[in-house]
């Protein structure tokens, strides 16, 4: 049984996983002194919200996981290979409209109309990918830079193309029209919530990552790139081709997301998602890095990262209602990311606490092997040569 | 009560004082012990330094050398044991601890800042100013006396990564000097300078003894420790074997001492005839890095089956460039490589592996590992592709970890883990054994080793040279490039002289001596033009 425990607190996922609560943790007494600053008298009843009040709405929060988790799940599938994918915005805004495209535009038969534009968003957030990968892997250009780039260009070229297209926008109202229901995706049937088959896809997704980075060479070349360039080089791995495969995946991935999130049913009957080309850009991107540093670029830490930050943003609607802006949200999640960056920092202590309770209980035991103990004098290693008042000292100490 | 505790007080205050006085020791760790997960680095270890001696630190690696003066330079916490200076117990936390009770070292890799010069690397962290102004004029003043005085002739004006490794030693050993420190901690100071640069550093040693400072000195290098040491502790598994006067021991013992058995200094090697031209190198240049002319120029040379050719050289005479034209890190100017018949100039690395290369890399850390990875996923980084490794993209785990044991049980990789290790945490020796052990039970019909055993105590070396000397009897052909003249006579049956990017000789080691090879190397003599 306690070697159980050590082995389990020794993984590096259990430290990952222990450093992820910690942060959590210090984020939401961060929230609280905030609440506590900002108005004393309702920051129990605040919290309180903000700690339970997601669970009124379970619904909603894996509606609104389903973007974030794609992305995170862009931004920390590069991240293994030790690519900084910034661009998870505009391959999002990308993915959505290519999705959006066919579902105006393209009239197949209905039951696979929303698959088409699911595909198309892949294919938008691929395209998206592909081009910082491609200058990354041949002209060496920095994947930060140009995919920061991508985001202000794609976002700009979708607003310029949708504003142009008299079938997809409706100038007066300054918005997307209505999808078609045949486009918008199966929903899971819970009431009153947006609820539907994207987030069963993103966690098959995510799982599949998973099942690529451990258990395949392609991930085992990914995660050797990303630890050590030089001896992925030395290995004979062809890197150019697996950036460019990386950036293209993670795009697509983010595309996806872009798609899951226009292609939701609407829970108004003849509504749906729509979009609003107001030249900014896609905060479910920078999102992603969040949840990606959260989850540790895990992809089925992912999962609950993305989970975890939908539901303390549904929490956070709801403390409006004590009078707290909902700001105080992006307060704590800005706390929790902050802290997620020691996070490997604090994984390390925990162990230890366990270490620590695990030794001092085999001391009782077993007396004579206590490490604190000072040196009782001299052992017998010392050589011959030896110093009388050293021994009277260590007596003394 | 109380005035007996008083009392008792003062006569404890009084032996105190006597100690500081008495004390014939600078430094003592006494029962030092430190615990990594899986390993036990330092096993109640106790180690005096006298004032004014040169006390060498000898054992193989993952012995627990570094880990002992990592203690001492506060880089790790002893998990239990006492430091004392002067007799008086002190507690070092960090380096900056160190720093200021006077203890100074040099580490294995340096920790210079690259784009800075020498004087502004020397003064980094204890700037002389005034008012936050620099005072680089009285800073220089200081660093040029300190040269002056111990003969470490620096320019204090040059950008570290324009000057040699040797140079940037003596930096290393400025900065302490700044520092006015009296304890100089020096962690295998010679495994990267030349026969010369070696002389020389023994001889700034020996002048720091006569000025009072004492020196910890780790090395792997018997040698050494009996041209310069006055005393020796010797390490072995993290346990400490003993410490003994030089003068009156030997290398045969320190070397038994050190790795547990009787260690044979001479190479055995039975006589071959060498086969066929397994690699063929013709009109080889290879572009520098650092400047615009070739590294490399013009250089040809076979080696056949069956044999063992060394590149002999000192460090920076193209030897890095010409092994990366060979292995495909890098692409030549000109010329052909041809292995094992097939055309290999402009092949990827890939395919010169397929072909029947095996690399040890001359940077274990860089080229070599993935660190990050386990050990067994570090024994498959040649072949995780071989259909015996994989199915349709799919990593064989069994296999793999089949074959890592397999490994690691035939070379002896020791590590705390197993399989399952994480390469990082191994020692430097076993992380080499490890590279050696894929590199050469992978197919291969040449193998090439650059500097495989840099850094490594002499229980690994002979390991390794026997490995060689194995390969080249099962009929291989193996390229091997060393820094070490000892190691070039001892192993090789033809050496290959390199200077300034050119072979300037080819000599028989049963026919010349290390004197002659020494001006090859140096370019006081050259046959070929």
């Amino acid at each position: 049984m306690q070697l159980d425990i050590k082995k389990i607190t020794k993984s590096n996922g259990f430290s990952a996983f222990t450093s992820a609560l910690l942060a959590i943790g210090l984020g939401l007494v961060c929230g609280f002194l905030v609440m506590l600053g900002a108005s004393p008298e309702n920051s129990l009843y605040g919290f309180q919200t903000l700690l339970f009040g997601g669970m009124t709405r379970l619904g909603d929060v894996v509606y609104y996981a389903t973007p974030i988790i794609m992305t995170g799940l862009a931004v920390g599938f590069a991240f293994k290979m030790g690519l900084f994918n910034i661009g998870a915005s505009g391959q999002y805004t990308m993915g959505m409209f290519f999705a959006m495209y066919v579902g105006f535009m393209f009239k197949p038969p209905e039951s696979i109309h929303w698959l088409l534009c699911m595909l198309a968003g892949l294919v938008g957030g691929i395209l998206w990918g592909f081009i910082p990968g491609f200058f990354k892997a041949l002209l060496n250009v920095n994947e930060v830079i140009t995919s920061i780039m991508f985001n202000y260009i794609g976002m700009y070229l979708v607003d310029m193309l949708i504003t142009k297209n008299s079938t997809m926008y409706i100038s007066i109202k300054a918005r997307t029209a209505y999808l078609p229901a045949s486009a918008q995706m199966p929903s899971l049937g819970i009431r009153n919530s947006g609820a539907n088959i994207s987030f069963i896809i993103a966690l098959l997704i995510a799982v599949i990552l998973f099942i690529v980075l451990e258990m395949t060479i392609f991930g085992y070349e990914l995660k050797a790139t990303g630890y050590n360039k030089h001896a992925s080089i030395y290995a004979g791995m062809n890197g150019k081709r697996n950036i460019i495969l990386t950036m293209m995946i993670a795009g697509g991935l983010a595309g996806l997301g872009g798609a899951f999130y226009i292609l939701s049913p609407s829970t108004i009957p003849g509504a749906s998602m729509t979009y609003e080309p107001i030249n900014v850009i896609a905060s479910n991107g920078f999102t992603g890095i969040a949840v990606a540093l959260l989850g540790s670029s895990n992809p089925l830490g992912i999962i609950f990262s993305g989970l975890f930050i939908s539901y303390i943003q549904r929490s956070g609607s709801l403390v409006e209602l004590y009078g707290y802006k909902p700001e105080i949200i992006d307060i704590v999640i800005a706390v929790i990311i902050y802290f997620s960056a020691f996070a490997r920092l604090m994984g390390m202590a925990i162990p230890r606490l366990f270490k620590g309770k695990k030794s001092r209980h085999s001391e009782s035991h077993d007396d004579a092997s206590e490490p604190d103990n000072p040196p009782e004098g001299p052992g017998e290693e010392i050589p011959a040569s030896d110093n009388p008042a050293v021994e009277a000292s260590g007596e003394g100490a | 009560m109380p005035h007996a505790c008083l009392r008792l007080q003062g006569i404890l205050g009084q032996i105190k004082l006597d100690e500081v006085s008495m004390s014939e020791y600078i430094i003592e760790m006494l029962n030092i012990t430190k615990e990594f997960p899986g390993i036990l680095a330092n096993d109640n270890i106790t180690l005096r330094l006298k004032k004014g001696e040169i006390h060498a630190l000898l054992g193989e690696n993952g012995a627990g050398k570094s880990t002992l003066m990592s203690i001492l330079f506060g880089l790790y916490q002893a998990d239990s044991g006492e430091i004392r200076k002067n007799g008086v117990p002190v507690q070092i936390r960090n380096p900056n601890d160190a720093n200021a009770l006077g203890i100074g070292m040099v580490h294995q890799h340096f920790k210079l800042v690259e784009i800075f010069t020498v004087l502004e690397n020397i003064i980094l962290g204890v700037e002389p100013n005034k008012l936050g102004f620099l005072k680089m004029k009285e800073a220089r003043e200081k660093v040029m006396e300190l040269s002056e005085k111990y003969g470490l002739r620096v320019n204090p004006d040059a950008v570290i990564e324009k000057i040699s490794v040797g140079m940037q030693q003596r930096v290393e050993i400025l900065k302490m000097l700044f520092r006015e420190n009296e304890i100089l901690i020096f962690d295998e100071p010679t495994a990267v300078l030349t026969p010369q640069e070696i002389d020389e550093l023994m001889e700034i040693m020996r002048g720091f003894k006569k000025e009072g400072k004492s020196i910890l000195f780790i090395t792997h290098k018997l040698n050494e420790i009996m041209a310069v040491a006055d005393r020796c502790t010797v390490l072995w598994k993290g346990k400490c074997v003993g410490t003994v006067e030089v003068k009156n021991t030997s290398k045969e013992e320190l070397s038994r001492m050190m790795v547990g058995r009787d260690v044979s200094f001479e190479v055995e090697k039975k006589d071959m005839e060498p086969g066929d031209v397994v690699l063929s190198v013709r009109n080889l240049s290879v572009p520098s890095k650092f400047h615009k002319k070739n590294a490399v120029r013009n250089v040809s040379f076979d080696v056949r089956a069956g044999e063992i050719v060394c590149i002999a050289g000192i460090d920076g005479n193209g030897q890095t460039e010409l092994v990366s034209a060979i292995t495909g890190l890098e692409r030549p100017s000109g010329g052909t490589i041809t292995l094992c018949g097939k055309d290999i100039t402009r092949a990827n690395i890939r395919t010169r592996s397929k072909t029947g290369m095996s690399h040890i890399p001359e940077d274990r850390h860089k080229h070599g590992l993935v660190l990050d990875y386990t050990l067994e996923q570090n024994m498959v980084l040649q072949r995780y592709w071989e259909p015996e490794f994989q199915n349709k993209g799919f990593i064989k785990k069994r296999n793999v970890r089949n074959y890592a044991e397999m490994l690691i049980e035939k070379y002896d990789v020791r590590s705390g883990q197993g399989p399952l290790t994480i390469a990082r945490s191994m020692s430097g020796g076993n992380q080499q054994k490890a590279i050696i052990a894929r590199e050469i039970d992978k197919k291969h019909e040449l193998l090439v080793a650059v500097q495989p055993t840099r850094g490594l105590d002499i229980g690994a070396i002979e390991y390794i040279h026997k490995q060689l000397v194995a390969s080249r009897d099962a009929g291989k052909a193996v390229l091997l490039v060393s820094l070490e003249l000892d190691e070039v006579m001892a192993v090789s049956d033809r050496i290959l002289v390199i200077y300034e990017g050119e072979i300037v000789g080819e000599l028989d080691p049963k026919k010349t001596t290390v004197q002659e090879l020494g001006l090859y190397m140096s370019g006081a003599k050259r046959d070929i033009a």
